[in-house]
């Protein structure tokens, strides 16, 4: 069995294989950022931050640190040869207007036909939406980062039970257990984790799951 | 004529009650010696449009933990539990509002448009009680423009017109906010003299900018 930060890294390892040469890319907070740490060897993949920049490089050394380059999520970053600052306007204009190729973010729920709900428990934490709603809506590809349950609860339902980010908006989901793919005919598995049997990836999935006919090995 | 004032005269132009427009996206590009300035002078009842609400010792989060606003519309207040807690029970109405949409929203009230078309949050909780237009078969959300009596701003350095130039990602809400607002205060670490700034690294005009405070190197 995988530890949490194994689970993670082992998540974040198999989007970074979806990344193409040449995109623009931006990481949501927490897991998915550390799709950056595994993209292939020899892709140009260029990631945004919302705050307002292109180009995002690693964690400064100590004496690199400078208070004004942050990422989305308030870390100290750096910015790589041939990035560009801008402001939120041109920032969101990047995001809305369809010039981010993909997204990856988390999420609390998904549902087979592509709602996805990740910025509120009502009553409960009310984080806000930030720039999720605007990367929903924007953004060529969709792909959800996320554990397959929380607390042993399924998080790939029929329908969302919580206030929605966005209607129709997820192409792609990659969980500790498989890929699977949001289609018509609902979660169609592309890539079984060999660590689960199908009937545990299926029991541990709130909605119907069609097993591809072209089922693969998750690596 | 120079724009530059003393802390102090900033703060002055604040009135309790005034509707705030704040710089900074997770208190990086936040104007922090008007804000301590401001919690030095303790107005009340204010309206804050930010995006989001910092951290309770860094940004305007210090503000929230003052308890200085009576609502709060911002994209993301996660970072700032104090918010939370005055969200949840009751004492501040907080207004969640795609980051997006809420730069769209206060560059419209800057720039003399009557709102603005988006797709973003359709289907959601922010739809409620707005205005779907559809155009050529496509539906958007009407998003009305939004206005301040205040903004303040953070840049790194400005002539004494109010032009300004940034540094790193600090860009973000400061080159809009000040349009959209009656009164335009940014603080700057560096002011300069007319002539001594190229007319091409100008970010901002500074036709946007009615006064300047020498806050001085972070």
């Amino acid at each position: 069995m995988m530890d949490k930060q194994q689970m993670q890294e082992f998540i974040a390892k198999r989007v970074a294989q979806e990344l193409q040469d040449g995109t623009l890319v931006n990481l949501g907070i927490g897991l998915p950022t550390l799709v950056a740490n595994f993209v292939p060897e020899g892709r140009d993949v260029t990631f945004q931050s919302e705050n307002g920049f292109i180009g995002v490089g690693p964690a400064p050394t100590e004496d690199q640190v400078d208070p004004c380059i942050a990422n989305a999520g308030a870390m100290p970053v750096t910015i790589l040869p041939g990035g560009s600052f801008f402001d939120s306007a041109m920032s969101f204009g990047i995001i809305r207007g369809g010039h981010v190729d993909v997204t990856v973010l988390g999420a609390l729920q998904v549902a087979e036909n592509g709602d996805i709900a990740n910025y509120m428990i009502p009553g409960k934490m009310v984080p806000g939406m930030g720039g999720a709603m605007d990367l929903l809506s924007g953004a060529k590809k969709v792909i959800v980062a996320m554990e397959h349950t929380a607390k042993g609860n399924p998080k790939l339902l029929r329908e969302c039970t919580l206030p929605l980010t966005a209607i129709k908006a997820v192409d792609l989901i990659v969980t500790e257990m498989g890929v699977i793919e949001v289609t018509h005919e609902g979660f169609v598995l592309i890539e079984q984790n060999p660590e689960f049997t199908l009937d545990e990836i299926k029991s541990a999935t709130g909605a119907p799951l069609v097993i591809s006919a072209a089922l693969k090995q998750m690596a | 004529m120079s724009k530059l004032i003393s802390l102090e005269d900033a703060v002055d132009l604040v009135r309790d009650g005034d509707t705030i427009m704040v710089g900074g996206f997770l208190a990086v590009g936040t104007p922090e010696r008007l804000i301590d300035a401001l919690i030095a002078k303790g107005v009340k009842n204010l309206t804050l449009i930010c995006n989001d609400t910092g951290f309770i010792d860094r940004g305007v989060g210090k503000m929230v933990v003052a308890k200085m606003f009576k609502k709060i519309m911002a994209s993301h207040v996660g970072t700032n539990r104090e918010t939370g807690r005055q969200m949840l029970e009751g004492e501040t109405e907080i207004v969640l509002i795609p980051q997006g949409t809420l730069i769209e929203q206060i560059r419209a009230g800057g720039f003399g448009l009557g709102g603005v078309l988006t797709k973003t949050g359709l289907g959601t909780e922010v739809e409620k009680g707005k205005q779907i237009i559809e155009v050529d078969g496509e539906r958007y959300l009407l998003e009305k423009p939004l206005r301040a009596n205040v903004a303040l701003l953070f840049a790194e350095k400005a002539d004494e017109k109010g032009n300004l130039t940034f540094h790193g990602a600090t860009r973000n809400f400061n080159t809009y906010m000040g349009a959209a607002a009656d009164i335009a205060i940014v603080e700057v670490q560096k002011v300069v003299k007319v002539g001594e700034m190229c007319a091409d690294e100008v970010v901002v005009p500074g036709v946007f900018i009615d006064h300047i405070v020498d806050g001085g190197a972070l």
